[in-house]
């Protein structure tokens, strides 16, 4: 029998250092190193007021605004929605009071939360960082355990800097090869929601892993962790390495000099050790995955883009097929067609899945040299208020002005339409957001979901197409 | 919180699977006050058609799940957005249990922490019961959080399992953040050794 102490997953070496606590019953208080808060939060800070309580660690929270703001300026009046202003300018009111730092409006470093916090090397290796809003989960690219709450639990971490929490099963993904021309993290993310289901991670942390994923930059590990949500996990990790470390050297929030030293020897520890045992396996090899897209209203249906329409006649249950004629008549599909086949309405360039600089710069040389197609409205709105000055500096907003692309400013914009960007009832929208669910983008709206390369070959052509297929540009 | 111990009301049947926060409470409803009653905006897309007429096809506009209690649905309801409000348009529209195969995690978190008790049951009891439920519109059933059970048609019972924890919390309508407040001296404690990475 061997003495040596079970090998160890990444998630379980961040999870015992963070517990402060364990119930008979199996719940554990979990130490919360990092809360982003977003303008989402109002409700939270209310349950926090109603108690007479205060923010107790207001260090180790950060703010800024995003579901709300406008993206036609940067001015708060332009939200025409009296209570939708009002959130936006809670949150303000809220940090101020409370002592919590955030980025406003005026402020360029301002922008989604999930690309503002790695943005700022908020979000750190080994850290357990929580935010009330579902696509949390982005900052696990960087090796930390982030996971989305709602607003009882938000109220908790203001309160207590701590959440009861089970200990979740553990998924591995590994992604093997190499990934083809044309394909990128999106595809990979979508191609693992279409092969385990929009719940086969849910109870799960997943760690993604494989040469396809080591391969990956940070902006592409954030964006498939980030879908994690969609199929069902709370969070998902990637093993932090020198991709990682190299991304993260000189952020603002990033430990620096000697604290930087001694934050990397513990950082290089945490990838799980050889032998770690999973509860649960998928594997996916890379030189199988097309460019995505999908066709339905959850993120589990997407299909290459060479894909056809599913046929109700072919589904294996009279429930199946109900939901599928359903899902059918609300995108106004016709069983058997082919994905190409479908014209668009709009196009949506950004989120927290893809408003990233590297998303953009895929995007531009896409639509470098060629037009948007005539009656198409293409969108593209910076992740973040540094992302948009990097893409000015790059010229990346010229490419997409050239081409008829509107150069918007930061927010979560048209991915969930809050702050009143929507896609109207029965327009097509190509988007680089999370989710297709019905009515996400706006009461009627019919949203694909894709990479950023993909939804800019659909503005150019005034339909879904293959980005590997586009003729040259002129 | 509001303390949950049984209820035994008319079930309603939503046969779909999938059934996300998004459809639940519309993004449109997000920024309303926790004082507005979230139960009108419940399913309000799916339940309205573009003219906002109440659609007759959906099943929670028919007269007979007018006082519905329970909510019976396919395997992962509560997916997608954290958003609480789905639990709150919810426990606000008149339900205190929903029955499913399996849930969202975090839409199962926010509804244990405001009275709502999602109760997981096997995918084909689940079907069973859909089944039963759709046959003889206005069915009541027994939901027992003491016992564990649930009662279905015909004194049929199903067992169910939930987190101790939580299930003491409904229970006593036990306030969390109050709980952990008791535990404040080991929080400070922890703090003391903890290095915020």
């Amino acid at each position: 029998m061997s003495l040596a102490p079970a090998p160890l997953t990444l998630f379980d070496k961040i999870w015992k250092p963070h517990v402060v606590m364990q119930r008979d019953d199996g719940q554990s208080l979990l130490y919360v190193d990092r809360h982003l808060v977003q303008d989402g939060s109002a409700p939270a800070f209310e349950m926090l007021r109603q108690r007479g309580l205060g923010v107790r660690r207001s260090d180790l929270a950060f703010a800024t605004p995003d579901h709300y703001v406008p993206t036609g300026s940067r001015v708060l009046a332009d939200i025409a929605d009296a209570e939708k202003r009002a959130m936006a300018q809670a949150l303000q009111d809220d940090s101020a009071a409370a002592g919590i730092r955030f980025f406003g409006l005026d402020d360029e470093r301002q922008g989604i939360v999930h690309v503002v916090g790695p943005e700022q090397g908020l979000s750190l290796p080994g850290a357990v960082i929580v935010c009330g809003d579902s696509h949390t989960a982005t900052h696990g690219a960087l090796g930390a355990l982030a996971f989305g709450i709602g607003a009882s639990e938000v109220a908790h971490v203001l309160a207590t800097q701590t959440l009861w929490q089970r200990k979740p099963r553990t998924l591995r993904v590994v992604i093997d090869g190499r990934l083809p021309e044309g394909v990128s993290a999106k595809d990979i993310i979508l191609g693992v929601i279409a092969k385990v289901g929009a719940a086969g991670g849910t109870g799960h942390v997943v760690e993604y892993a494989g040469e396809a994923i080591r391969a990956l930059s940070m902006e592409g590990r954030m964006t498939v962790c980030n879908m994690s949500i969609e199929a069902g996990a709370r969070a998902g990790l990637v093993a932090p390495d020198d991709t990682t470390f190299e991304w993260l050297a000189g952020r603002p929030h990033a430990p620096h000099g000697a604290a930087w030293d001694t934050a990397l020897a513990r950082w290089r520890g945490l990838p799980g050790d050889e032998g770690a045992v999973f509860d649960k396996e998928v594997r996916l090899n890379a030189d199988d995955i097309a460019p995505m897209v999908t066709w339905g209203n959850s993120p589990e249906d997407a299909l290459p883009i060479t894909g056809r329409v599913p046929d109700p006649a072919d589904a294996p249950s009279a429930e199946r097929r109900d939901a599928l004629q359903r899902t059918l008549a609300y995108m106004g599909l016709e069983p058997g067609q082919s994905l190409t086949a479908l014209s668009v309405d709009r196009v949506f360039i950004g989120s927290c899945t893809n408003g990233r600089i590297e998303d953009l710069r895929s995007a531009a040389a896409v639509a470098r040299g060629r037009r948007v197609a005539d009656g198409v409205e293409a969108w593209v709105v910076p992740g973040s208020g540094l992302v948009k000055r990097q893409a000015e500096a790059e010229g990346l907003d010229a490419v997409f002005r050239a081409a008829g692309f509107q150069w918007r400013h930061a927010g979560c914009s048209m991915c969930l339409g809050t702050n009143g960007d929507q896609v109207a009832a029965g327009q097509r929208c190509a988007s680089t957001s999370n989710r297709n669910f019905v009515g996400r983008q706006g009461p009627g709206s019919r949203t694909h979901l894709m990479s950023p390369a993909m939804a800019a070959a659909a503005a150019v052509t005034g339909r879904l197409a293959d980005v590997r297929a586009l003729p040259s540009a002129s | 919180m509001q303390a949950f111990s049984q209820v035994e009301a008319v079930a309603a049947p939503l046969a779909r699977a999938n059934i996300d926060t998004d459809q639940i409470v519309p993004a449109l409803y997000l920024q309303k006050p926790r004082s507005d009653n979230f139960g009108h905006y419940l399913f309000h897309d799916v339940r309205h058609d573009a003219l906002g007429q109440r659609r007759p096809d959906f099943v929670l506009n028919a007269a007979a799940y007018a006082g519905a209690r329970i909510l019976v649905a396919g395997h992962n309801f509560g997916c997608g957005s954290s958003r609480e409000h789905a639990v709150w348009a919810l426990h606000d529209g008149g339900f205190r249990a929903v029955i499913a195969p399996s849930f969202g995690d975090i839409f199962q978190a926010n509804a244990l922490k405001n009275g709502l008790l999602p109760v997981r049951l096997p995918e084909p009891v689940v079907e069973e019961l859909l089944a039963a439920l759709l046959a003889a519109p206005g069915t009541q059933l027994r939901v027992d959080l003491e016992a564990l059970v649930v009662t279905g048609p015909h004194g049929r019972t199903e067992p169910f399992a939930i987190d101790p924890f939580a299930r003491h919390c409904l229970l006593e309508g036990l306030d969390e953040i109050d709980y952990t407040l008791t535990q404040r001296a080991r929080i400070e404690e922890f703090e003391r050794h903890h290095a915020p990475q």
